[in-house]
């Protein structure tokens, strides 16, 4: 595949977006009833389902903690995913990702309510078009409010590129692919703590700054969403008549 | 005595919702970071200026055991003294034989499953639960054991207490208008002795009305309302002879 025109002459990126703008984002709630939280993110076509069981007792005793809830998290591909089948089996990189995304929860959650408990974090994408993982925070975050669990804050995430030598905000599959750089972060914003930050590719000190400031701006937006998503869970009940 | 009327918002993790010096009457549901009141979960954020207190009644949640706490619980296993029950709580409860039959028993000569067996649906009271052992629970008191007639309603552990209502009145509600009898177990299972099915389906209707609308205020007098309309539709009254 030869590389597309990522920032076109007049500026604006592949997909008609400039380069500091989101996709258009959506998010419910307590989607699923059996499990104890539940929550839908999309980032454009990128589509990723988490799901909160617990905290609950395991079967292996031994991952218990005394003191405080053990958290696992599960970040898996659908087969229907992706262009080309992806086998179900979880690969290095989804290994890899799970533990990140639980990294990226573990300071927000106060998991010394619950010792000696698990709480799983399941989640799945549904549609992969760049982004995933920080999608998957977002949802992960929702879900676990959603279940009741104490949270000193959310957690969202956005990712921050570098395609054609511009740096753009929430970058897609294709912008992923030929870009030059791409750079997950996920902040708590009320908390002002940064619980993941990756970077795949060269930046400079100045455009790592730049694209930091561009990151948070791009999730203090996404903070919004969430928060109001939780929000309308409730809004939206009325009174029977 | 009028009660004092408090802020109420509906908060979500992460949200400041207060500043200043306040008295924190929910600690697992608020932090305080330097000046701000930090709500954890999502719930409804109530400040009172006048008593410098705030709370958070929360809206999702698992049931956390508390001693004396009124509970429901299947039967998950049977061991060689004593049951183990699902009471909604990350952990299973334990409900030693020698509590629920009154006399040691013999596990060599005896079989529990006699007595109770996996499924069986027990009414007990916390007795013991802290953070370094899994809660254990007793028969021991006015109206406990197994349970063997009624229905189990089940409904979100956080919303028990609109089920109860303030003093008890929504409670009263649903005993007195719909003539069933309702013990409400502090894990969120409702158990209900009802006279005939056509109650029990009002009652249940109720109840999850209330589960469903328990964060907008003037629940009381709408799930009163509810019950008498839906005794009407029934035929249950009629528009004026009003008897129960």
């Amino acid at each position: 595949m030869e590389k597309p025109k990522l920032i076109k002459e007049n500026g604006l990126r592949h997909d008609g977006r400039r380069p500091n703008e989101l996709r258009p984002i959506r998010m419910s709630v307590g989607i699923l009833n059996k499990a104890s939280g539940s929550a839908l993110v999309e980032y454009g076509e990128t589509k990723v389902l988490a799901a909160v069981h617990g905290p609950r007792e395991i079967p292996q005793r031994h991952l218990l903690l005394p003191d405080r809830a053990v958290i696992r998290c599960r970040y898996h591909m659908l087969s229907f995913s992706t262009h080309e089948r992806k086998s179900p089996v979880p690969t290095r990189r989804e290994i890899e990702l799970s533990k990140v995304i639980r990294e990226a929860l573990e300071p927000v959650v106060i998991s010394e309510t619950f010792p000696r408990t698990a709480i799983d974090v399941f989640i799945e994408i549904i549609n992969a078009d760049g982004g995933t993982r920080t999608a998957a925070v977002t949802a992960a975050s929702l879900a676990l409010a959603d279940a009741g669990i104490p949270m000193k804050d959310l957690v969202v995430g956005v990712a921050v590129g570098k395609v054609d030598g511009v740096l753009v905000l929430d970058i897609d599959e294709e912008e992923d692919m030929f870009g030059e750089a791409d750079m997950p972060v996920a902040i708590a914003p009320s908390l002002g703590i940064v619980t993941l930050l990756q970077l795949n590719g060269v930046l400079t000190r100045e455009e790592f700054s730049e694209a930091l400031r561009l990151a948070l701006a791009g999730a203090n937006l996404i903070y919004e969403k969430a928060r109001e998503a939780l929000r309308d869970r409730y809004m939206k009940v009325r009174v029977e008549e | 005595m009028e009660l004092q009327e408090a802020r109420r918002t509906l908060v979500v993790p992460g949200e400041a919702f207060a500043e200043g010096e306040y008295k924190i009457l929910t600690p697992s549901y608020v932090i305080r970071l330097d000046k701000r009141y930090v709500a954890t979960v999502v719930g409804l954020a109530q400040v009172n200026d006048e008593a410098k207190e705030i709370s958070i009644i929360p809206l999702e949640g698992c049931y956390i055991p508390q001693p004396e706490d009124v509970v429901v619980g299947y039967v998950v296993d049977v061991g060689l003294t004593s049951w183990e029950l699902d009471i909604r709580a990350p952990f299973t409860a334990t409900l030693y034989a020698v509590d629920f039959l009154g006399r040691p028993v013999n596990p060599a000569k005896e079989d529990l499953n006699n007595y109770l067996t996996i499924g069986d649906t027990i009414l007990a009271k916390v007795e013991v639960f802290d953070r370094n052992r899994g809660p254990i629970v007793t028969t021991k008191g006015k109206g406990l054991g197994k349970v063997v007639r009624g229905t189990v309603i089940e409904i979100s552990p956080v919303k028990v207490a609109r089920v109860i209502g303030r003093k008890g009145s929504m409670h009263q509600i649903l005993e007195g208008e719909t003539g069933c009898e309702v013990i409400v177990a502090r894990n969120g299972r409702i158990l209900a002795n009802c006279p005939n099915r056509e109650l029990e389906d009002i009652l249940i209707m109720a109840i999850i009305k209330i589960d469903r609308e328990a964060h907008i205020p003037g629940l009381t007098d709408r799930v009163k309302e509810f019950i008498i309309r839906e005794k009407v539709k029934r035929g249950l009254i009629g528009g004026e002879t009003k008897t129960d």
